[in-house]
């Protein structure tokens, strides 16, 4: 049953992927042709990225409503963004060389989120609840220094930051596309072994120590692993806070399932058809540039609003 | 044989558990039983390495809980611990069938299949195992979980709490089970550790008592010897009667 479900999807996602590719093709095709590839990459290797690590995340912490948005990833790549116009103004800002500046991002972010994450291996070991909490804290701890630093910094920079702040798909440099490429497909390997694991992990600590699983160290790699994919795809194209929710959740919905072995694909081919549809909609079909991300975060938000409110969530 | 060794063990500074020394026998039901806080639960998480230990030493049939890798622990003794909601949509054939994953480490064999299928009859939850957990009261969710338990073939289980929010029927149900699971006339018995709060279970169903009382234990031994009025009094702190009915003891304790 879940393996038709899954070819169902892998189906409208060749779908997508075609529509994109070939819509509206005159002129040098050829030359269109790569460009548009690229593009497709770029949005693949960011749905597989966050579709995956948001199932991954939600299965580690035992919670549904949970994202590694929450954990404050997208305010820290914000501040990171200010912080660089703040220190090198606006035209320094954007003459840094693209793939130098994104793996600077990359390693920082990993390095915050391991960071956050090694408090579960100190003292308050054991403590997700903690964890989330200094999460949400430094989330919004960051999120006010960006606001200073907006207000100190010159109007016409500004604009500059403003360009970060919402997630971008237009501009996707090829070097960088790259590394994030193998950083995913590395991610995704690791995690294809893991899948049944995961299905133990599912069960809450008590259980799979139970079950004989070294629990506490596989949480540590996963989430390790989770960091990566996060990280990656938000330094490549900026932050989308919902996008990972609604996609769990509609994983979660359609595989009806508990097995990650249908999960992991199922989400990872959800938020690519998301991303791949939607900028074929709005930038091919409704030639408006540069508002899919707005969408998703307006129907992602109203979605998770909705989840709350009808107590669809534990 | 369990043996515990001085066993110490403070949670964020606070001791719970002061220089424990006991010894579980291989054989039938032992029941933990101890006012609020006297560390029952703590014992248990111990003895199950949920929580790493600090001071003393756990041997379980040998093997030393705190050297022992954990997937071959998992092979000796299983824990079914105080429910937590569990967030994977999960029926409950999958459920129980989770307690083979030490077995087969996600290849199921036949042998696997077919623990499962004995755990699920033993346990009456033939018309269940098609059900998602959510969608079953709680008696019935803590069944499945002790089957799962079962179902992990180990020579020892802990249970804790595992009566907790059951009404009598299930209650006594659960028992019966679990004790028709530790007679030593079966081919492989099983041995049970739990943890009970109603004092009444441990009289009718337990083979052996261990009493818990501020971190230390207080006594141990058959529950002819453990529930008098004299050391049940001195370990709940108040005036208990004990009456005898059908050969057992019956605690007077709610009146």
């Amino acid at each position: 049953m879940p393996d038709r479900r899954l070819v169902l999807l892998a189906c409208l996602l060749v779908l997508a992927c075609a529509l994109f590719l070939v819509w509206g093709l005159k002129g040098r095709v050829g030359f269109i042709l790569e460009l548009r590839s690229i593009k497709l990459a770029a949005l693949l290797c960011v749905g597989a990225a966050v579709g995956i690590s948001t199932v991954v995340f939600q299965t580690v912490t035992g919670n549904r409503i949970l994202t590694p948005a929450i954990m404050g990833f997208d305010a820290l790549f914000l501040l990171m963004q200010t912080g660089l116009v703040f220190l090198l103004g606006g035209f320094g800002y954007l003459s840094l060389a693209g793939p130098a500046k994104f793996l600077l991002e990359t390693v920082v972010m990993m390095a915050a989120a391991m960071a956050l994450f090694s408090l579960l291996l100190g003292r308050g070991k054991h403590d997700m609840h903690r964890m989330i909490l200094v999460g949400v804290i430094f989330g919004v701890f960051f999120r006010s220094l960006t606001g200073f630093l907006q207000r100190v910094i010159d109007p016409s920079e500004y604009s500059v930051v403003q360009g970060a702040m919402f997630a971008s798909f237009g501009s996707v440099d090829p070097a960088q596309l790259f590394f994030a490429g193998a950083v995913t497909l590395a991610a995704l390997a690791v995690l294809a072994r893991l899948a049944g694991t995961l299905d133990v992990v599912a069960l809450g600590r008590s259980t799979a120590i139970g079950l004989g699983l070294a629990y506490d160290r596989l949480v540590i790699a996963l989430l390790a692993v989770t960091a990566a994919l996060v990280s990656v795809s938000t330094a490549l194209v900026g932050p989308i806070t919902f996008l990972g929710l609604l996609v769990a959740a509609l994983a979660h919905a359609l595989m009806r399932s508990h097995r990650h072995a249908v999960l992991l694909p199922a989400s990872a081919m959800i938020a690519a058809t998301v991303l791949v549809a939607g900028q074929w909609l709005f930038e091919r079909v409704l030639h408006l540039q540069s508002t899919l991300a707005v969408i998703i975060e307006f129907f992602g938000g109203t979605f998770f609003l909705f989840l709350v409110l009808k107590g669809r969530i534990r | 044989m369990i043996e515990i060794r001085n066993v110490s063990h403070r949670i964020n500074g606070t001791p719970i558990l002061h220089d424990v020394t006991c010894d579980i026998p291989r054989s039938g039901i032992t029941a933990l039983i101890g006012p609020n806080g006297a560390g029952k639960s703590t014992l248990l998480n111990l003895v199950a390495r949920l929580l790493p230990l600090e001071q003393g030493a756990i041997v379980v049939d040998g093997e030393d809980v705190s050297r022992t890798p954990s997937r071959d622990l998992a092979l000796r003794l299983a824990i079914v611990a105080q429910q937590v909601g569990i967030a994977s949509r999960l029926r409950v054939q999958d459920l129980v069938g989770f307690g083979r994953w030490p077995h087969h480490r996600g290849r199921p064999g036949p042998q696997d299949a077919a623990a499962v299928a004995e755990a699920i009859s033993d346990f009456g939850l033939e018309d269940l195992r098609h059900r998602f957990l959510d969608e079953l009261s709680g008696g019935q969710q803590q069944r499945a979980f002790v089957a799962m338990g079962f179902a992990q073939g180990t020579d020892w289980l802990l249970l804790d709490e595992p009566l907790n929010n059951l009404d009598m029927f299930h209650a006594r149900a659960l028992m019966a089970r679990v004790h028709a699971q530790t007679r030593p006339s079966l081919d492989r018995p099983r041995s049970v550790v739990m943890v009970v709060h109603e004092i009444n279970y441990a009289a009718g169903w337990a083979d052996h008592i261990v009493a818990l009382k501020d971190g230390q234990v207080s006594a141990s031994g058959s529950p002819k010897d453990i529930l008098t009025p004299a050391t049940l009094s001195a370990l709940f702190g108040m005036e208990i009667r004990v009456e005898q009915v059908e050969g057992r003891p019956l605690i007077m304790h709610h009146l």
